[in-house]
């Protein structure tokens, strides 16, 4: 088989998302989308939120019904790796020997979850979430009188502790820096995260580093931490972060640095082969910085760059970044990075669990972080990105309402 | 079940089965019709998912949430019959409903 046409490889958010704007912005040639999970894209932000609690199924995971792709002419290759990219002769070799030609390629190969080195990390019971397996593995492990341990106390093992509970699971949440969240948000909101998942029954753990994973006939029975003292546990959640899956573009000599480097359009150091996602290096020309962004939000701005720049569309505008995170009753909404902030205002009370708090530098919003405060978040998204200097004052007052203070 | 009529900005008309208990939202991404992105899937987050309901059937679609109301608000271009239509749940009440597109959902 030789196609040419779009080769995605990648089955994830980014590539099916890509596939499917080619397909709305007219693209009449092939498309090919590779991934090496067994099935069709589906969202991953579900699985450590609604679909681990069982609010939501399988269907309601997938990003498009699996008949989609063969109605819109894009050919599903799934279960399957691609191993190397012949940039000479523009085609990509899979782990089954087959080789695909593309006029363009895009990588949508997105990260993979960090392993923790220490020993025993091979122990069953030692578990990661980042794909469904992992979601059904985790899942079925649950349940009341279950013991979980998560290690690392950032969004996706809060998520998950907040799904353990639901499910009736003991969770303990080990953080090696003396606060949770530490890598991605400051001020009030982790010490409000954390009290409120202790109201829930979370125990946690702060400056806590996990040095060793204790184990019997293969199967993990406790955590040890520095300085000898073992948490015992049925199993545990890793949750330290992501790496890029980039070694397909390493390998194939494209500019790479944390992540394949790309322009605003998503194009790489080769311009017949774009990266999208995850696994990228962008330009954040807000922040007038580049940056490795992992969240669905950026996956679909690159994805339809990308389709758009194929396609010969017109550039879609450019977003400001934005993610949420939902546990308990509460939705996190951000937007932004805090990149280069000198203060914080606080609107809003923590304590009624209903608050924002905007990082700012100098009179601009670089970043916010909403808790149940949809207008927060909306109005502070449309400051970022206007950069209009704002009046510090009307921005703590929650009796300004947000659209003055945007309008300010 | 029930038929499902969106129209995009531009006056092109895509009618679609939608099964019950999804929302609108999901009847238009699963059936490719451009024009809604429903960034977040669902979860009452990106207000990208922004629709007009035809008057007629704002009765049955129902009224919107706080949480919707306050993401409404900054959306571009809002209507009374302003709606995120990850919020409507599809039911056989719903058969013959008619959705307009907003010219862009960002």
């Amino acid at each position: 088989m030789s196609n040419a046409g779009v080769v995605i490889v990648g089955a994830g958010h980014a590539g099916g998302t890509a596939a499917a704007q080619l397909r709305q912005y007219g693209y009449g040639g092939p498309i090919t989308i590779v991934g090496d999970e067994p099935v069709a894209p589906y969202q991953r932000p579900p699985l450590s939120k609604a679909w681990l609690k069982g609010e939501a199924d399988a269907e309601a995971l997938m990003l498009r019904p699996v008949s989609f792709y063969a109605e819109h002419g894009i050919e599903l290759i799934l279960d399957i790796k691609a191993t190397a990219i012949d940039r000479a002769a523009k085609a990509v070799v899979l782990s089954d020997g087959r080789r695909l030609s593309y006029e363009q390629l895009i990588l949508a190969t997105g990260s993979r979850a960090r392993p923790l080195p220490v020993p025993g990390a091979d122990l069953a019971g030692v578990l990661f979430l980042r794909s469904a397996a992992d979601a059904e593995v985790l899942k079925a492990a649950l349940g009341p009188g279950k013991r979980l341990v998560v290690v690392g106390g950032g969004y996706i093992g809060l998520e998950a502790a907040a799904s353990a509970r639901a499910l009736g699971a003991d969770v303990v949440v080990l953080e090696r820096e003396d606060r949770i969240l530490a890598r991605v948000a400051a001020g009030a909101l982790p010490t409000f995260f954390q009290r409120y998942h202790e109201a829930k029954g979370v125990r946690f753990e702060l400056n806590a580093r996990t040095v060793r994973f204790v184990g019997e006939h293969g199967k993990l029975t406790g955590v040890e931490l520095e300085g000898g003292r073992v948490l015992p546990c049925d199993e545990v959640l890793v949750g330290v972060g992501n790496i890029p899956n980039d070694e397909l573009a390493r390998d194939a000599g494209l500019a790479c640095e944390g992540g394949i480097v790309v322009d605003l359009e998503g194009r790489t150091s080769d311009p017949a082969i774009f990266a999208i996602g995850d696994v990228t290096h962008r330009p954040l020309p807000l922040y007038d910085r580049t940056f490795r962004l992992e969240s669905v939000a950026n996956a679909l701005e690159q994805a339809k760059q990308a389709a758009a720049a194929i396609a010969g569309a017109p550039p879609p505008p450019h977003e400001v970044t934005w993610n949420w995170s939902d546990q308990y009753d509460l939705k996190l909404q951000m937007a932004g990075i805090a990149f280069d902030a000198d203060a914080l205002v606080v609107r809003g009370d923590p304590a009624a669990a209903k608050f924002a708090v905007f990082h700012l530098k100098g009179p601009r919003v670089q970043a916010v972080e909403a808790v149940n405060a949809p207008a927060e978040f909306m109005g502070g998204r449309l400051l970022i990105g206007s950069q209009k200097p704002v009046d510090r004052a009307k921005l703590a007052d929650p009796a300004v309402s947000m659209k003055e203070v945007a309008a300010s | 079940m029930a038929k499902i009529t969106y129209i995009e900005f531009n006056g092109k008309e895509h009618v679609v089965d939608v099964k019950n208990g999804l929302s609108v939202m999901e009847g238009a991404v699963k059936n490719n019709i451009p024009g809604i992105d429903a960034d977040c899937g669902g979860a009452c987050a990106c207000a990208t998912c922004h629709v007009y309901v035809e008057p007629e059937w704002l009765a049955k679609t129902g009224s919107r949430s706080a949480m919707e109301e306050s993401m409404l608000d900054f959306a571009e271009n809002v209507e009374s019959n302003s709606r995120l239509s990850c919020q409507i749940k599809v039911s056989d009440e719903l058969n013959g409903l008619v959705v307009r597109m907003p010219e862009s959902q960002h």
